[in-house]
């Protein structure tokens, strides 16, 4: 008798010690989950500026200014292009 | 043994000193369970809250607005997190030498920043809505007491002027007020959640005490606007505008096949990024709210009305003298032509041929064909403020008004509304609805205005406008074949029309075997000499739609003409200052 009560006591402890590993380990979790939130939030803003960056430099206004000026493009004239239609297209 | 019997052990205490030690420990415990009782019991709720105050937070989760971007994902509109610095002046503690610093770092003048600062007012201000990131990080480095910096969001528009009008702007408070910001607000606009959460020592959460309320991220939009095509009719129609010495004009460009618009362009502009000083002028859509006596733009619809019920043919021969009396109202051409068929009214437009023309119509069919067309009702773009423009009812019409409006004037319209009919010679007779926001072309039903075959023959009628002989000669594209009217039109000033002020238009599609696009061009006041729709308004349209076709490569329905006709104008060198 006195022998089960003793097992059953041991079994008591390692479920409070059990119980108190899986507290810790559920806040610890809990943690890095608030931090992985936080760079998630973080990283989506930094993609965001990236985007309005991006396309700060592609505005065609900007494209075409460059074109014109720095590389010296131009459309090609009429007679320089030639249509070349697909047998069979509309 | 016994101890109790052992003599020296036997105390011999007096029981006095037993009950006071007894009444001492007892009173001791009563004391105890007493402060427990007070502590645990009556006082509790203050003290839990004390505790909640110290472990928990009430946290706001923000919630940002959408992103509002063209059909292929261009942004237009963004809102992204900027430092704002504020100030609460009853904390706010500044030494001299500070302030100069700080005033360096906000690049403002230290008087200004002193007379900012010397606020006092109750709770915070704000000192800058927007500080750059580097200067935050000076701001934050001097760590001022009474100073705070904080995160909010701005609203930040890339394409800048270029499609200020339609994409419109926000306040400060995030709320739309101008185009489709405020047109989709409640689409746009996020709502922030909320959580509570418990806090450990370090400030790490620990956990959430009661369900999350997410945070609603506004929802993005994308627009039917192609920024390409978008920038092609800002620059031309800036172009045209000080080639000109125009008082302002506007450019639509609309998808035949679905109604999407494509480009809407005005002048002048606005730039969104720029939160000061705002004029309502500039502002304003005109393409969308201000509205117009069409002029000869409104021909086609008269030469559609006759054809549809039979009375003409296009070949038909009528007798147009160069001037004819309605009533008392002298009408005139510019140039004689003694007979004319009705294609060539449309071509070389001829207000005595549409004048007699519309004559052949009683006014309730001659508004019937104006009322199926759309105008004097709303366009149903959804824009705020659009205009139905004006179109009384026939009942009201005297012969001499009949007669005006055949020729465009008496009712008024807007250039998107105006866009918008001609869609129903594009489109074999079926007008699609307007929409400012991509759409699958299955979700599309349209309204069938004119038969096929009438819309075929005033389409070919309009293609006679853009050759030789017709007024719109400036308005060809090499390799394809264009349709469309030209229209000049006096002014209204103060209820007069005025001999040196006019509207010069033009609204044309192409190619003209099968439109995929119409544009409508319209410019207001051009006062460097030319005049006539076909002169400003043509070449702006014909710039913009070779832009177009190349831009979606459309397959060239003339290929033949392709070669023959050269661009020969030099570049454009477009203002590049929409930055943000």
């Amino acid at each position: 008798m006195s022998r089960l009560n003793f097992l059953l006591a041991l079994v008591l402890v390692v479920c409070a010690l059990a119980l108190v590993q899986a507290q810790h380990r559920s806040r610890s979790y809990f943690v890095e989950l608030e931090r992985l939130k936080k760079q998630a939030r973080a990283l989506d803003e930094q993609w965001g500026q990236l985007q309005l960056e991006q396309s700060t430099w592609a505005n065609p206004a900007r494209v075409d200014t460059l074109a014109r000026t720095q590389l010296g493009l131009v459309a090609p004239p009429q007679e320089r292009v030639h249509v070349e239609m697909l047998v069979g297209a509309p | 043994m016994n101890y109790h019997s052992r003599k020296l052990l036997k105390l011999n205490l007096a029981p006095w000193r037993m009950a006071a030690v007894g009444c001492l420990l007892l009173s001791g415990l009563m004391l105890v369970a007493g402060r427990a009782l007070y502590l645990q019991g009556l006082n509790t709720d203050y003290l839990q809250g004390k505790g909640d105050a110290v472990a928990n937070r009430n946290l706001t989760l923000p919630a940002h607005r959408g992103q509002v971007s063209d059909r292929h994902g261009q942004l237009l509109a963004i809102s992204t997190p900027v430092e704002s610095l504020w100030a609460r002046s009853t904390e706010l503690k500044l030494t001299v030498d500070q302030q100069a610093h700080l005033a360096r770092v906000l690049d403002m003048p230290t008087r200004d920043l002193t007379m900012k600062l010397a606020r006092k007012t109750r709770g915070e201000f704000s000192v800058r809505r927007t500080v750059t990131p580097e200067q935050a990080a000076k701001i934050a480095a001097m760590d001022v007491q009474g100073l705070y910096l904080r995160r909010e969001y701005r609203r930040y528009y890339p394409a800048g002027e270029v499609a200020a009008h339609v994409v419109g702007f926000t306040n400060v408070d995030d709320l739309g007020q101008e185009g489709v910001e405020r047109a989709y607000q409640d689409w746009l606009a996020g709502r922030e959640g909320e959580r509570q959460i418990m806090r450990d020592r370090r400030g790490n959460t620990i956990r959430d005490l009661t369900p999350i309320k997410t945070a609603q991220m506004g929802g993005n939009l994308a627009l039917a606007l192609d920024l390409k095509i978008q920038y092609l009719a800002h620059r031309e129609l800036a172009a045209a505008i000080s080639a000109h010495k125009a008082k302002g004009g506007s450019v639509v460009v609309l998808d035949a096949k679905t109604g999407e618009i494509l480009a809407l362009a005005n002048q002048p502009i606005f730039n969104p990024n720029n939160r000061q000083d705002y004029q309502p002028g500039p502002m304003r859509n005109r393409a969308v709210i201000d509205t117009f006596e069409p002029g000869s733009t409104i021909k086609p619809f008269v030469a559609a009305a006759v054809l549809e019920r039979g009375l003409f043919h296009p070949d038909s021969v009528i007798d147009t003298p160069q001037t004819w009396l309605v009533g008392n109202k002298l009408v005139r051409d510019e140039h004689p032509h003694p007979q004319m068929t009705v294609t060539e009214i449309i071509q070389k437009s001829s207000n005595v041929g549409a004048v007699k023309l519309a004559l052949s119509l009683t006014p309730q069919q001659h508004w019937e064909v104006l009322h199926r067309a759309g105008f004097g009702q709303l366009p149903g773009s959804g824009f705020p403020g659009e205009t139905a423009g004006r179109l009384r009812a026939a009942s009201t019409w005297r012969p001499v008004e009949q007669a005006t409006m055949a020729y465009g004037y008496g009712l008024s319209v807007s250039l998107l509304q105006l866009t918008r009919a001609y869609m129903a010679f594009a489109n074999d007779g079926e007008v699609m609805p307007l929409s400012f926001l991509k759409r699958e072309p299955q979700e599309i039903v349209g309204v069938r205005v004119f038969s096929p075959s009438v819309a075929r023959e005033v389409r070919a009628m309009m293609e006679a406008v853009t050759q030789e002989g017709g007024t719109g000669t400036l308005t060809r594209v090499p390799g394809y074949r264009v349709a469309g009217k030209t229209g000049t039109a006096h002014k209204l000033v103060n209820g007069l029309y005025s001999p040196d002020r006019y509207l010069s238009s033009f609204v044309g599609m192409a190619p003209a075997s099968n439109p995929r696009l119409i544009i409508g061009v319209a410019i207001d006041e051009p006062s460097d000499g030319v005049y006539y729709g076909g002169s400003v308004a043509g070449p702006v349209f014909a710039q913009v739609m070779a832009g177009c076709l190349r831009q979606l490569a459309l397959p060239p329905d003339a290929p033949e003409t392709a070669t023959r006709m050269t661009l020969n104008r030099p570049p454009v060198v477009a203002r590049a200052d929409g930055g943000v």
